[in-house]
């Protein structure tokens, strides 16, 4: 009985780590499909429309992907994966791709074995509370109960929050954030807390957002993006590329209504070299020419899938904030196509 | 003599292992055992070198780092600054607790409702009969939601006792002279403490060893008592009414050690968010040990069902000539007999609600799924190592069971002599 338990663990953890060692690239062309992790359920990151169809800023990040790779767009598969499952099923090889709003921390990217090809969300850790709690700062959260969904960095965040204000909380571990929202929303926990833009998206969700309130700390750095194994750079320079392709395109000002006449050729060589009427930089990562075209107009530049997603004018209503481009204050900064 | 019984001397050769029946089955025996063994180094070196690709190792060094993440509900003291070994033994001791306190609630259930579902009586014999068909057929996990669900949304929030400043009064109210709150993420009781307690001896609090110093001398005295009395009845032929004695013997001495040393109650208070002082008891413990006592105590419920059954009718109809009334039949002649039928298929269900026990992580019960199995397995990125920590540590909480359950079915199998 011992050994037969003991081998089936191995048995699982041998077939886990067999379907990761092969080039990523070629799995997903042979495929004809890329599988993308995504969130089980947040409203403007990744959430499924009434027809069933996923949408959202991270989703629009695998669109792209997937329009550079496989020349469509809509050829995604997406696995909604919680904040416990994620990583192992990009380790296991389940998943090409993984954009779930994935913090980028030192231990993620070195000894989970990981790649993270850029940031396309500059996040940070927040609190939700009822407005009628009377609370104003997160600093008088002493002694309150607080939900935090489990496997994040928030969770470790949160015990170095109350530790250094010497304040105590009793913690509700929950898996995914619908639980978190119905948990927080039947009382048992006074806060709910995670990502600033998962709170605003989670909030937007509710029947009486206006009777919740996000409060003004944020109490740590959350850099989001998508995410890749360690060790096939090929692939994570495609995914690096493909998301530095749309915030160009957003400082260039190319948009996917004036993309189609830009590529016939414009004065700038940098925009030229994007759009691959000059130069061939896709060969360099083994696609073809047209590869960012074809990504920037799956869904549009950054700032056109921020705008249709999470930006002022959705229900999320978040702003560019550090997520502007350089020129405009912001952090985004993509390095140059050449 | 010797020269007769001797078998023929005969040369051995090789066909001889597959069509002598005296070697086949040891042949057919080797063969499958090497086969076994050549899987299993098969799946050991494929693990070894897929590690090698990924570039990870297989330590469990991890163990001593630092876990920094929080615990809702522990029993030994916890913080963020202890290591994912002590998360662990945090865990482990949550499995531990929700098992004990499931499968004794278990039994209890299932011996109750096994033997009133034989009863004459027709309304409660249907009745135990639904609730068996209810918890037996319906998934565990759904049990554990729905009665989540129930003290979530039924309870009132903590925030419901706060005083409203304006009315003077609270929306909800504690129970038995407001020393209880029921709320939807806990229940708050009072705690114990005593303001001039005795110092402690070997671990135990001082109020602990003391008062059990206390208990097992009046269990003591209480053996002195009855002996006696069997002396008086044996001499006399009347036994001497002894129930107020042992009464006072068994709750007077252990009660008067705890009084001297000062015992009060700390009444739970509404501060702010939550009640500050007593025990919270959470939910996700309440609940957990509910769902599985429930669920359990069915399946026990039958086996009960099934043992008593298995006792002829004959022993009733022997007990009642001899003018036992129905309940001392069932406990002096049918259970007795019984258990030996019970006992085997209890085991399993024991080692079944300890494994169940796992699935605490649907209501945020930290056991060992949750600590080890979840959030160090996360934080960490072990997941062979966690995994097979946490197996190894599942196979040796039901060996234990096992054998001490074993131990208790050979004191009470049949004796053969």
């Amino acid at each position: 009985m011992k050994k037969s338990v003991f081998l089936g663990a191995l048995t699982v953890a041998s077939f886990v780590a067999g379907a990761a060692a092969a080039a990523t690239l070629d799995d997903v062309k042979a495929r004809g499909e890329l599988n993308c992790g995504v969130n089980t359920g947040l409203v403007g990151f990744a959430a499924p429309d009434a027809n069933g169809n996923w949408a959202g800023f991270d989703v629009a990040i695998c669109k792209a992907v997937a329009a550079a790779v496989l020349g469509d767009s809509s050829k995604v598969k997406y696995v909604p994966t919680t904040g416990q499952t994620r990583f192992t099923a990009l380790a296991s090889g389940e998943i090409d791709l993984l954009v779930r709003n994935s913090t980028w921390t030192f231990t993620r990217d070195t000894d989970l074995k990981l790649d993270f090809a850029g940031v396309n969300y500059y996040d940070g850790q927040g609190f939700m509370v009822r407005r009628d709690l009377g609370v104003s700062s997160a600093k008088e959260l002493d002694g309150a109960t607080v939900c935090i969904q489990t496997g994040t960095t928030t969770e470790l965040n949160l015990a170095d929050f109350f530790k250094a204000n010497n304040m105590s909380y009793q913690p509700i571990a929950i898996d995914t954030n619908a639980e978190g929202e119905q948990q927080y929303l039947a009382g048992a926990c006074d806060a709910y807390t995670t990502d600033a833009s998962g709170l605003a998206a989670t909030r937007a969700a509710f029947a009486d957002p206006e009777n919740h309130i996000i409060l003004p700390e944020i109490i740590s750095k959350e850099p989001l993006g998508p995410v890749v194994r360690h060790g096939d750079n090929e692939w994570g320079d495609i995914v690096r590329w493909t998301l530095n392709a749309l915030v160009a395109a957003e400082e260039y000002g190319v948009t996917s209504a004036n993309i189609e006449e830009l590529s016939k050729g414009t004065q700038n060589p940098e925009v030229n070299r994007l759009l691959g009427t000059e130069g061939d930089l896709g060969a360099m990562i083994g696609l073809d020419k047209e590869w960012a075209k074809r990504a920037i107009a799956a869904g549009g530049n950054y700032g056109e899938i921020f705008a249709a997603n999470i930006g002022e004018q959705t229900p999320i209503g978040l702003a560019r904030g550090l997520n502007a481009q350089w020129t405009q204050g912001g952090l985004l900064y993509a390095p140059p196509f050449r | 003599m010797t020269d007769v019984d001797m078998p023929p001397k005969q040369t051995f050769r090789l066909s001889q292992l597959i069509y002598d029946t005296r070697y086949r089955s040891l042949t057919i025996q080797v063969v499958v055992f090497m086969l076994f063994m050549a899987g299993a180094a098969w799946l050991v070196d494929n693990t070894i070198q897929n590690l090698k690709v990924l570039g990870k190792d297989f330590n469990f060094g991890f163990l001593w780092n630092r876990a920094g993440y929080d615990i809702g509900q522990t029993l030994i003291p916890y913080t963020n600054d202890s290591t994912h070994f002590r998360a662990m033994l945090v865990g482990l001791l949550n499995t531990l607790l929700v098992s004990f306190l499931g499968c004794v609630a278990a039994t209890v259930i299932g011996i109750f409702v096994g033997v009133l579902r034989l009863s004459s009586n027709w309304l409660v014999a249907r009745l135990m009969t639904l609730y068996v068909e209810v918890f037996r057929n319906v998934p565990l996990l759904l049990w554990i939601l729905v009665i989540y669900a129930i003290f979530t949304e039924v309870m009132p929030v903590p925030n419901a006792f706060r005083v409203n400043p304006a009315t003077g009064e609270a929306a909800a109210s504690m129970l038995f002279f407001d020393t209880v709150a029921l709320t939807n993420r806990y229940t708050a009781i009072p705690g114990v403490l005593f303001s001039n307690p005795l110092p402690g001896i070997l671990g135990l609090a001082g109020p602990l060893w003391s008062a059990l110093v206390a208990l097992a001398g009046g269990l003591f005295l209480n053996s002195r008592l009855k002996a006696r009395a069997t002396r008086i009845q044996e001499a006399t032929g009347t036994r001497p009414s002894t129930w107020w004695a042992t009464l006072l013997l068994l709750t007077l001495p252990w009660m008067a050690v705890l009084w001297a040393q000062g015992f009060h109650l700390d009444v739970p208070a509404f501060n702010r968010f939550n009640f500050q002082g007593g025990i919270k008891v959470t939910n996700a413990l309440v609940v957990l040990w509910l769902a599985l006592s429930l669920y359990t105590g069915a399946f026990v419920a039958e086996i009960v069902r099934a043992g008593i059954m298995a006792i002829s009718k004959g022993q009733t109809e022997a007990a009642a000539a001899l003018g036992l009334r129905p309940g001392r039949i069932m406990s002096l002649v049918i259970l007795p007999q019984a258990l030996r039928v019970i006992i085997p298929p209890l085991i399993s269900q024991f080692l079944n609600l300890t494994k169940n026990s796992s699935l605490a992580i649907a209501v945020g019960y930290m056991d060992l799924r949750g600590t080890l199995g979840g959030i160090t397995l996360n934080q960490t990125g072990r997941e062979l190592e966690a995994i097979l920590l946490m197996m190894g540590l599942y196979l040796a909480i039901s060996l234990g069971i096992s054998g001490v359950m074993n131990v208790y079915n050979n004191a009470v199998k049949l004796k053969e002599r």
